[in-house]
């Protein structure tokens, strides 16, 4: 089967590539690239682009899948589908399932469970057992299962003394240890403290207790000379340290997550459970912070820490709704509307953030847009206007504070694993 | 004359009118209360639950009062644990109860942003009876009630609330409606009692109780949480009360006059002294009557809105 996508944008920062092109895809391999002549166009399925932005595929290198144990949350399937229509080729799910990821086992049924589709899914495995922080969970059975990094995510690993195993255990597989970074000694309040916690009355939660779990981890990775992936960053603080110690050469890498970049703790006068998150959404300074973070390459990549809740879970009192918010599906527009639109970042950085940076990060080899190549592609618009409608999204949850806001710019097709979604549909390509 | 919102949720953005408007109404009613006779038949037919998800007796019994004192039919829905422990949501009970066709529901909750979320959910106006450690308006509005009856003003008046800043529902809507209606407000407390950047809020922040006492003329003594979890903010209740309670010699050394209110329940020889408790200087047992008289107006003009 021959697939013909007409005039595309070609844009690949790792392969220097920015030009206008078409490209003919066969069985799932890039056939062509260039101009199209008579022959190209028979017995194929043409599709017009309209000079829509085609990149290697996007990878979300943050996301909660909740299989197995939370399956009324989402599935594997269901929270592919919403990475697909998201515009992602990729993801990376973590460990705080339930069962966690700290088994081959557990690895084996999530992978048995992606196995058929167009995303493909990456467990990260935990760093302990059962995400206690007290025991080192198999890391070279989960490695050997096909994990691309480990986690504890929800918490930081526990203790300095069980982190400095995990980090000199997990340097023999060269994969990240990836840290919320939270000190949960300071971490028992529901919105970041400042003027608006103070005004709300909700118990306050301190910027400073990240900061202290990402200075300990620098250290930490300094002296081991390890490598520490920072996940969700979100202080001013903690943009800082991750810039100084870049600066020394320390192998720390970082993401922020939409939600970070585009909102602060003043939205919460709603008390709206749906802008409850860990980390909270903090100051506007904080944002600033994160985004000139992201400007100047302190901050890798962007990740959504998509994290699906029930509408039940969700609907309570603000202090005791669980934290997190679903996120792939409105992250490509996200990111295009806060940061490319707002001249943050260009195309080129966008597309580094989103699909080579983490997978650089997690060690998986990055797509390229070349003949011969397998067809691992990301294709949207960046200059589309569309409003967020949740009643459309494919997760299965709908907890997002960003239902009917406008958004300028938006996913259009990804294809990956001879298969292609396109307006709503999958099929073979 | 009627109120610009169909809730009382908090004093943070409620006009002076408004205020004024309920400080004038709760004198007439003040009125009926010291009658024989404490009953009017204003608020007849109307159904009135009290929601309360935290115990608070002199709350309860209080709004109890004011609404049988004008004639509305009042029910009482107590409910010791939140509703994530419960298994029904609190989005569930109010729908069953909205169902029973009431008019208004007074909510206490150990959770900020109840009463917000509450008005997202049900049609009844809402009055907050203290949520969390946001707000406790009525309490606000009797103390600003019992320092205008006492002084005849509240305009240029000095207020400092001492004590447990940060826990508190009461400092909060204090200071909104103290500051609109013309007030200075300070607070005065130990630094981890004290939450961030409140001075942003246009006050004076206070760790001397003997400065807070020289330079205000008025004292809002909150009471101390004595449960172990509140401990972690101050070594012990000895040095509390020997740094910041209220005492005599504190009180004669400023050499004037320092008017002393507290919301209750108080500890006596903590934050307060018993001398001081029962002393010349204080209204606390006039706060409680003008209570029910200060939430007999804010049910009258919340009830009797179009």
């Amino acid at each position: 089967m021959k697939t013909v996508l007409k005039n595309l944008v070609l844009i690949n920062p790792k392969q220097k590539l920015n030009r206008k092109a078409s490209l003919i895809i066969e069985d799932g391999i890039i056939k062509k690239i260039g101009n199209l002549s008579g022959d190209d166009l028979k017995n194929a399925n043409v599709i017009e682009f309209n000079e829509a932005v085609c990149s290697p595929g996007f990878f979300d290198m943050h996301v909660h899948l909740r299989e197995p144990g939370r399956e009324d949350k989402e599935t594997i399937k269901t929270g592919c589908n919403a990475a697909a229509a998201g515009g992602f080729t990729g993801v990376a799910c973590m460990p705080n399932t339930q069962p966690a990821i700290d088994s081959a086992e557990i690895v084996q049924l999530i992978k048995d469970k992606a196995k058929d589709h167009l995303v493909d899914v990456y467990p990260i495995g935990a760093v302990t057992v059962e995400r206690k922080g007290e025991l080192l969970s198999p890391m070279a059975e989960l490695y050997e299962a096909g994990v691309v990094g480990f986690s504890d995510d929800g918490t930081a690993v526990k203790t300095a003394r069980i982190l400095r195993t995990a980090i000199e255990y997990s340097k023999m597989f060269n994969l990240p240890i990836i840290e919320h970074c939270e000190d949960e000694t300071l971490s028992n309040g529901a919105m970041n403290e400042g003027f608006n916690s103070t005004q709300l009355g909700l118990p306050p939660l301190p910027s400073v207790s990240e900061d202290l779990i990402v200075s300990r981890d620098i250290l930490m990775a300094e002296y081991l000379k390890g490598k520490i992936h920072i996940a969700h960053i979100s202080t001013k603080n903690s943009v800082e340290l991750v810039r100084n110690a870049k600066a020394k050469g320390i192998k720390i890498t970082a993401e922020a997550t939409p939600h970070h970049f585009t909102l602060t703790d003043d939205t919460l006068k709603t008390y709206d459970t749906n802008l409850k998150m860990s980390p909270p959404l903090r100051s506007n300074e904080d944002l600033q912070a994160i985004l000139n973070g992201l400007a100047d390459g302190t901050i890798d990549c962007i990740a959504s820490d998509h994290a699906p809740h029930s509408i039940e879970e969700k609907e309570v009192e603000f202090e005791d709704a669980p934290n997190g918010i679903i996120g792939l599906e409105t992250q490509l527009g996200l990111a295009l509307s806060e940061l490319y639109h707002k001249k943050v970042l260009t195309l080129e950085q966008i597309i580094e953030k989103l699909s080579i940076n983490p997978r650089v990060i997690l060690n998986l080899p990055v797509p390229s847009i070349e003949v011969g190549e397998p067809a691992n592609l990301t294709i949207f618009h960046p200059n589309e206007v569309w409003t967020v409608d949740v009643s459309k999204f494919k997760s299965k949850s709908k907890n997002t504070p960003f239902n009917k806001r406008l958004l300028n710019g938006r996913p259009v097709a990804v294809i990956n694993n001879k298969k292609m979604y396109y307006k709503d549909k999958f099929s073979e390509i | 004359m009627s109120l610009s919102s169909r809730h009382l949720l908090g004093l943070q953005n409620v006009p002076k009118e408004d205020l004024q408007l309920i400080l004038d109404t709760a004198t007439t009613f003040k009125e009926v209360l010291e009658r024989p006779i404490k009953k009017v038949p204003t608020l007849q037919g109307k159904t009135i639950v009290n929601l309360f998800y935290e115990n608070s007796t002199r709350t309860r019994i209080s709004f109890e009062l004011a609404e049988k004192r004008l004639s509305a039919d009042s029910i009482n829905f107590s409910v010791s644990t939140s509703s994530v422990k419960k298994g029904e949501t609190f989005k569930d009970t109010i729908r069953n109860i909205e169902a029973m066709k009431v008019d208004m529901i007074v909510v206490r909750h150990a959770a900020a942003g109840v009463p917000y979320f509450l008005t997202q959910i049900s049609n009844s106006n809402v009055i907050n009876a203290g949520d969390g450690t946001h707000e406790h308006p009525t309490q606000g509005l009797l103390d600003m009630y019992s320092i205008r009856e006492k002084i005849g003003k509240l305009e240029g008046l000095r207020v400092c609330i001492v004590g447990d800043i940060a826990h508190s529902r009461v400092a909060l809507s204090n200071i909104y409606g103290l500051k609109t209606m013309g007030a200075e407000v300070s607070v005065c407390g130990p630094a981890t009692m004290i939450p961030q950047r409140i001075e942003e809020l246009g006050i004076k922040v206070y760790h001397n109780i003997d400065s807070a006492i020289s330079e205000n003329d008025i004292l809002n003594v909150l009471r101390i949480q004595l449960e172990r979890k509140a401990r972690e903010y101050f070594p012990s209740i000895r040095e509390y009360t020997k740094y910041f309670g209220i005492t005599r010699e504190r009180l004669d050394k400023a050499g004037k006059n320092t008017l002393i209110l507290h919301p209750g329940p108080i500890n006596r020889g903590v934050e307060i002294s018993s001398e001081v408790a029962d002393g010349n200087d204080q209204i606390i047992l006039q706060q409680v009557t003008n209570g029910v008289a200060v939430r007999m107006a804010v049910l009258y003009l919340l009830g009797t809105q179009n």
